[in-house]
């Protein structure tokens, strides 16, 4: 018997994807703000106050903040039985796409051909991860192309060692340049495979701006290219200023002896995530967004 | 700095008066086209056949925006600007061929579309990267969409705009590019983050 129903979870996904794409989770919302009051030359400040102008008018009238409301990333941990969760979530998005609206996105790689509801191949993606917890935690990332496609991997050799990694880290930053609409978050993959290290780059994003990777010497490389590369002077929307960042996350995994993968994922200034647990006994907490379901 | 109230279509002395810097408001028809409408629009183009919209009497806009169908009609609801430097392979030839003398973007241009500006008298304004609720509010009217069959968000859209803005000027038609002063910081400021890292 199947202890959380269907419709609740496709009625869930739908009110997630609202969330994420009409309203910015707190921490970004902060950090956006505490941006524009350091921003002082006309240029800079000019751009964060219509950032947060528009932020009020997308949640005033409950539109998507953003006309890239993107491909859809979902990360599910599994708990309790339920039913098959890709069918569901795939007509959460159809709906989606249809109520909120969000903008059809999704195209066939080589035809270009977009068959108008954000469904095709692997499209919504969904990374699952296997839970004992007794409650079902779905989140999910819509994902802007104007900072995906700032992305960058690199095998470099163990030699080049943690200064390999500020190179590449450096070197990807300046060639984004204005084009990932800072200020932008940072997620860096370390370690894995090729395959390993890239998601890790993706998962970096969803960790709250201020969190810090448990292991010292990772949240120290943090918190050192934070600190050198946020003044950089690329500014919000490329324009020059004193902040081109939101934060710098980096996840790790061990890697082959031979290996050293490092990847980088931007997220946009519209740092969009939305999560919730539902609950067997049809709660739904919704952990990003202080008024859930609303 | 000077704010521009301007009525489109614009002329070329309009857009040669615009400096890198000013702030620029425009009242008019908005065009929008990403990648796809400009590959085909150089494709026909260059076959002799007719565009469906004169990009020469409106303003360009690098946006795919969010349409809800309503009616007969469309209504705009989200249309910020998308990258443009997607279009830089594109847009000199499209300033040649079509006549766009405003281009309205995010992130700037490169120097081949700088160089293609200033020989044809076009300019380049930046709006807001994201700020997609606030555009559509400066959007009177959906006049209609072209190219539909590419999809919503690279179909060519016809917008009826007021006030459209603040627009400011990242690339002028006299060569001025504040993208490229930027740049010219940023490259100082990357000697000094390369000693704090460790890496200079």
């Amino acid at each position: 018997m199947k202890s959380i129903s269907d419709a609740l979870i496709e009625d869930t996904v739908v009110e997630l994807l609202r969330l994420a794409v009409t309203k910015l989770p707190e921490d970004v919302e902060q950090a956006l703000k505490r941006i524009f009051n350091e921003e002082s030359e006309v240029a800079s400040k000019m751009q964060m106050q219509a950032i947060l102008e528009n932020l009020r008018l997308a949640q005033q009238s409950g539109t998507p903040l953003c006309q890239d409301t993107g491909i859809l990333v979902f990360f599910v941990k599994m708990g309790p039985k339920c039913g098959n969760i890709e069918d569901i979530i795939r007509k959460a998005v159809e709906r989606g796409t249809k109520e909120i609206p969000l903008r059809p996105n999704a195209v066939h790689p080589l035809t270009r051909k977009n068959p108008g509801n954000n469904l095709g191949v692997h499209m919504p993606y969904i990374y699952y991860e296997p839970g004992s917890e007794d409650y079902l935690e779905i989140t999910v990332m819509p994902k802007g192309a104007g900072s995906e496609n700032m992305s960058q991997m690199a095998m470099l050799t163990p030699s080049s060692g943690e200064k390999g990694v500020k190179e590449f880290a450096l070197a990807t930053l300046l060639r984004a340049g204005s084009n990932p609409c800072p200020p932008v978050l940072i997620g860096m993959g370390i370690g894995g495979s090729a395959d390993i290290c890239m998601g890790l780059a993706k998962k970096a994003l969803l960790r709250p701006l201020g969190s810090h990777n448990p292991d010292p010497a990772v949240a120290s490389l943090e918190k050192e290219l934070y600190d050198a590369l946020n003044v950089i002077g690329i500014g919000p929307m490329g324009l020059g200023g004193k902040n081109t960042l939101l934060g710098f996350h980096i996840e790790h995994a061990f890697c082959h002896t031979a290996s050293h993968p490092v990847a980088i994922n931007i997220q946009c200034w519209a740092a969009r995530r939305a999560t919730a647990r539902i609950h067997p006994d049809g709660k739904v907490e919704y952990l990003t967004h202080r008024k859930g379901g609303k | 700095m000077t704010d521009h109230h301007l009525r489109l279509p614009v002329s070329e002395e309009d857009v040669r008066n615009l400096r890198a810097g000013d702030m620029v408001y425009l009242t008019g028809i908005l065009h929008t086209a990403r990648d796809e409408a400009h590959m085909r629009a150089l494709e026909w183009k260059n076959e002799g056949k007719e565009l469906p919209v004169r990009f020469d009497q409106g303003a360009l806009y690098h946006c795919g925006p969010i349409m809800k169908k309503e009616g007969e009609g469309w209504k705009i609801v989200a249309a910020g600007p998308t990258t443009s430097s997607r279009m830089n392979t594109l847009e000199a030839e499209f300033i040649e061929k079509t006549g766009a003398r405003l281009i309205i973007g995010k992130g700037g241009m490169n120097k081949a579309v700088g160089e293609a500006m200033r020989r044809y008298g076009a300019a380049y304004l930046a709006f807001t990267g994201g700020a997609a609720v606030l555009a559509a509010q400066r959007v009177r009217k959906v006049n209609g969409v072209h190219w539909l069959d590419l999809g919503m968000p690279e179909a060519v859209w016809v917008l009826d705009a007021e006030e459209f803005g603040p627009l400011t000027v990242g690339m002028d038609a006299g060569g001025n590019s504040l993208f490229e002063d930027v740049a010219r910081k940023i490259e100082k400021n990357a000697v000094a983050a390369r000693k704090r890292l460790g890496i200079g």
